[in-house]
């Protein structure tokens, strides 16, 4: 187990997050001592590259915003680039335990692409309104698609295995919400093995939540489109790897 | 038509072709970009010399008022090129996106083969 982790990049992108970012990295070093953490600064104003720098994470900065698919992809870039078999996406505002990182890289062990699941029994993570219908929704046309009942299509913290890292590297989607639903169909058309584990959702550190109604019923229109395009566009292939 | 009329059609596609040609000269146009507005200053200028032909052209659709094709087709061409442009900024974003990217590992590498360097000159200076 110990060995797999070693072989685990870390990756948290970042915007305007040095209110937490030192944080969680410190947290990850605690619970994972030796792990490698890539914090992707997506062109944030105010310290968070030093902060996490301090911290003793790896921090690539990018010049202007890509969005988190664009950060990720960049991680992803990177994992291929120094040899890492799996990936873990990791909020940098300290909602996702890194402590759960443990159980996400143990389930690559029989799937592709893991996600920790906010709903799925533990915590108490609640949403309410449009947001909730429209994750309901996700959650049974994803689903279906990935042949695997998923409860939480829209979680970002989920962890990449070596098939999934290689397709990810050229094929992620860099739009808003492409990141997670999008990213969810890329890989069940490319015939990775999708699975959900469960796992404990905290409040912020830092930042402010985004639950304005007006926001949730945008979020609800996004997120269909984002879904009925992601289904509509052709299906790609993961590249063999040149190791 | 007037006089007047007739030639401040053709004056203005001239202008309009002029400006393009212009443009195109001095490479503040790439020739891929110009070639929809060559052809539409080409053809209202055609119109312009020649009332009848739009008349002809009219009458071979079946449009009654001929000045309705003249306005179907410069709202189609226009329609077409911002369509283009919109395609071409998609295009434009992803390579930049790219490069943004690139631009981030690249800056990474040099940040580590710079701290090993200054690894190798203390060691150097202590050895």
């Amino acid at each position: 187990m110990q060995h797999a982790l070693d072989r685990t990049l870390i990756v948290m992108p970042a915007l305007n997050e040095a209110g937490s970012v030192g944080e969680v990295v410190r947290e990850v070093f605690s619970s994972l001592p030796g792990a490698t953490v890539l914090v992707v600064d997506d062109g944030s104003t105010d310290a968070t590259t030093a902060v996490a720098r301090a911290a003793g994470a790896i921090v690539a900065t990018l010049p202007f915003n890509l969005g988190v698919g664009g950060a990720m992809r960049l991680g992803f870039r990177y994992a291929i680039d120094r040899g890492f078999d799996n990936v873990v996406q990791l909020d940098s505002d300290g909602q996702h335990d890194p402590a759960s990182i443990r159980r996400l890289v143990e389930a690559l062990d029989g799937a592709d692409l893991v996600i920790g699941a906010r709903f799925a029994g533990e915590g108490d993570y609640r949403v309410r309104g449009p947001r909730q219908w429209a994750m309901k929704v996700l959650a049974a046309v994803l689903s279906r698609s990935a042949g695997t009942p998923l409860t939480d299509t829209t979680s970002g913290y989920r962890a990449s295995g070596p098939r999934a890292v290689r397709l990810f590297a050229t094929q992620y989607p860099a739009e808003y919400l492409g990141d997670t639903i999008e990213a969810l169909v890329i890989a069940a058309r490319a015939g990775c093995v999708i699975t959900q584990v469960p796992v404990a959702m905290r409040p912020r550190q830092a930042g402010v939540p985004s639950h304005h109604p007006f926001r949730a019923a945008a979020f609800l229109a996004r997120a269909c489109l984002a879904l009925v395009f992601a289904l509509a566009r052709p299906a790609s292939s993961i590249q063999a790897g040149s190791k | 038509m007037t006089l007047a009329s007739y030639i401040f059609g053709i004056a203005t596609a001239l202008l309009g072709l002029i400006v393009v040609i212009e443009m195109l000269r001095r490479h503040r146009l790439r020739e891929r970009h110009a070639v929809w507005w060559l052809i539409a200053g080409t053809f209202a200028l055609l119109v312009g010399v020649f009332p009848n032909t739009l008349r002809w052209a009219a009458g071979l659709f079946g449009i009654e008022v001929p000045i309705n094709l003249v306005f179907f087709v410069s709202i189609a061409t226009l329609f077409l090129v911002c369509l283009q442009h919109s395609a071409e900024l998609t295009k434009l974003e992803s390579k930049a996106r790219v490069l943004a990217e690139q631009n981030a590992l690249q800056e990474l590498r040099m940040r580590a083969v710079e701290e090993r360097l200054a690894e190798l000159i203390e060691e150097r200076k202590a050895g």
